[in-house]
């Protein structure tokens, strides 16, 4: 079985995903498998979407070699450029499909869920452009955390809902837009952020997201003219990660990496790490890796990188990892802001704090790789986002936020 | 008495079954079971024990809040099965709902061997639906639990059809799209939901949920359901009391009134 052909036709991929979720919303998840079953092989769609991908968002992104950040790692290391997408991450590739098969649905709304507010702009961004109403539901502490997010979402016109229920982060954001779902499938569309959740969710956002590894997998021909030793990218829901893997999977001469979130260590309990550092449960619709308890009960995650801070992951990542074809391991926050700074002064480029971790990863499997190759390895690393939204964090972190003295002109000593 | 009997004897008295929810765990669990028996006396022919989970998706804010309330004090799965035991043990029939992780991650098969070792009759699974039921379904028909899966208004008559074919007791009619809590007014798509279940099964009963808070609201689902299920009005009133003690007379007054309300079904 190559993966290609996952999932089966109820959304399995092996064990893993499926929907675990109230008999309301199997209609409506009918209809979307139905509507994109169709629009995968619409000529008129794909040209929609490929020239919104091209004109709009600016893909296909770069595939740069990163020389300094090579130098430094002892491996030659390839960076794909989604943070130079329009909004700045790679999301903007899943919003814009969703979007265009919403309105193809006859949905003249769509609801999204959001962490850090990413996936909100990018879902308001596609919704101003495609003139969609557009309901954001945000944890009530991840709209203090991100206030300016919250004002660029409602700039672009959508409403944002701060959630107060729960741990008031992107897991209770994520049940809120469900609730919002149940109620309201007939007008409404559930602009999923990642590639996880209930069937087809998880397969769509892959397939949307997809042409990030098809493209860098033409590029490593074009630019090599041969395919990279392994591609390396962050894993929180997934969704960037598989859809630079998805076109790797059948190449059995390409490692695939994902980085999971570490946060203080897998062996304190504060991370975010689901396959590292979880187990084998049902969570948002699906059955996949977990972060729970010996009761079942979803445990609060823990990283630096908000984004990457939950407590569950695509159901096609729990199966490459059960069989083998994908390697997984945590990356500590203090790794990832190590890599941050690097790549910052290295090669002038500030990634976002997600993306690090899969720099941070990179740098890690250099050495094992290097003797398993007797060569320089050459790696793929998905740079998924742009580090703007993060520059506070990051600043408070190198504590570099100190109020820089001003001169108050005519008022010397 | 089982589910299937208690349904037969409401049926020939002419009456709707009333079913109380109750989170196991709120506030407390000695709280919870003194809750349930209390409903029980009251009226309620079935006691539906909620277990609490971290993320219900299919519950709207009261429930949520009282599940938190449970879950903040350490309430465990063990817990529950405990509070079933007294509560069944009380004389009154138990069923439970639950979302399905919990039940995964205690192991299929074991729970429900313990559930009816507790002496919960049946369970309820909001968010696990018959595809994705086999190993459920093969558990609870070695350890004769009753299943009951739900039905929404968006259900096609397919769907319908699977579901209610899966269902042993009782199926669960959600009566609106949307989440749980009283509403001031009884969704119109129930009696039109229900008679759809009819049509796939005259034989199954069928418990129609969502949005009952008063006796009028009680006596008009009487009308055309089995079984009138009620939860959030019934856990207000152990979430906004000011004390216990006007908590339990509350849950009890509540619990008389929505049982006189099954008992004189609308025409």
């Amino acid at each position: 079985m190559s993966a290609p052909t996952l999932p089966d036709l109820s959304g399995h991929f092996g064990r893993y995903g499926g929907r675990f979720v109230p008999e309301a919303l199997v209609r409506a998840l009918d209809e979307l498998d139905a509507a994109y079953r169709t629009a995968k092989t619409d000529p008129e769609f794909q040209a929609q979407f490929k020239d919104l991908l091209l004109n709009y968002a600016g893909t296909p992104s770069l595939l740069y070699r990163a020389e300094r950040l090579s130098a430094r790692l002892g491996a030659e290391i390839l960076l794909k450029r989604e943070d130079l997408n329009h909004t700045g991450a790679h999301k903007v590739r899943n919003v814009l499909g969703q979007a265009l098969l919403a309105k193809r649905m006859g949905k003249p709304r769509v609801i999204a869920e959001t962490g850090a507010g990413q996936h909100g702009v990018a879902s308001a961004t596609a919704a101003a452009l495609l003139d969609l109403e557009c309901v954001v539901y945000m944890g009530e502490t991840d709209t203090e955390r991100q206030a300016l997010n919250v004002a660029r979402m409602r700039m672009l016109g959508a409403t944002v809902v701060p959630v107060t229920n729960g741990s008031r982060t992107l897991k209770d954001a994520l049940n809120e837009a469900l609730r919002d779902w149940v109620a309201s499938v007939d007008t409404t569309h559930y602009l999923l952020g990642t590639a996880a959740g209930p069937h087809p969710f998880p397969e769509i956002v892959r397939d949307f997201v997809g042409g990030i590894g098809i493209e860098a997998r033409q590029q490593c021909l074009d630019q090599l003219g041969r395919l990279p030793d392994a591609v390396a990218a962050c894993v929180g829901g997934g969704s960037n990660a598989i859809g630079i893997f998805h076109a790797f999977v059948p190449d059995e001469s390409v490692q695939l990496y994902g980085f999971e979130a570490g946060g203080d260590g897998v062996a304190t309990g504060r991370h975010a790490a689901s396959i590292t550092g979880g187990s084998s449960g049902v969570l948002h619709g699906a059955r996949t890796y977990v972060l729970q308890d010996e009761d079942g009960q979803t445990v609060e995650s823990h990283s630096i990188s908000a984004g990457l801070d939950y407590p569950g992951v695509g159901p096609e990542h729990a199966w490459l990892h059960d069989t083998g074809r994908a390697e997984y391991e945590p990356v500590t926050d203090a790794e990832a802001m190590a890599a941050f700074q690097l790549l910052c002064r290295t090669e002038g480029i500030i990634p976002a704090i997600e993306s690090a971790h899969a720099l941070a990863g990179a740098a890690r499997i250099v050495p094992a790789l290097r003797e398993e190759l007797g060569r320089t390895p050459t790696i793929v690393v998905n740079l998924s986002g742009r580090g703007d939204k993060d520059v506070h964090t990051a600043g408070a972190y190198f504590g570099i936020l100190d109020p820089v003295e001003t001169l108050v002109p005519g008022e010397n000593s | 008495m089982s589910i299937a009997e208690i349904f037969a004897k409401a049926r020939a008295e002419e009456r709707a079954l009333l079913i109380g929810c109750m989170p196991a765990g709120f506030p407390t669990v000695d709280d919870s079971i003194e809750s349930m028996i209390a409903m029980h006396e009251a009226g309620c022919d079935v006691i539906e024990v909620e277990l609490p989970y971290s993320d219900p998706v299919m519950d709207g804010p009261v429930i949520q809040k009282a599940s938190d309330i449970a879950l903040g004090r350490g309430v465990r799965t063990r817990d529950t099965l405990r509070i079933i035991e007294a509560v069944a043990g009380a004389g009154a029939t138990v069923v439970l709902m639950t979302y399905w992780n919990p039940i995964e991650k205690y192991g299929v098969n074991a729970f429900a061997r313990d559930l009816a070792a507790a002496g919960a009759t049946g369970m309820i699974t909001p968010d696990l639906i018959p595809d994705e039921a086999a190993e459920w379904i093969a558990a609870s028909d070695e350890h004769r639990i009753d299943r009951t899966f739900l039905v929404s208004p968006s259900s096609t008559d397919e769907r319908i059809a699977m579901t209610v074919a899966q269902c042993r007791g009782f199926v669960y009619a959600t009566a609106l799209m949307g989440v749980t809590g009283a509403r001031t007014s009884v969704s119109s798509q129930a009696p039109d939901l229900v008679e759809r279940v009819r049509h796939a099964n005259p034989d199954m009963p069928v418990g129609v949920g969502l949005g009952v808070g008063n006796g009028a609201q009680a006596a008009e689902v009487a009308g055309f359901a089995d079984g009138v299920i009620v939860g959030s009005a019934l856990i207000r009133c152990v979430l906004d009391a000011p004390d216990r003690a006007t908590g339990l007379s509350r849950l009890r007054a509540l619990s008389a009134e929505l049982a006189e309300g099954v008992r004189n079904p609308a025409k």
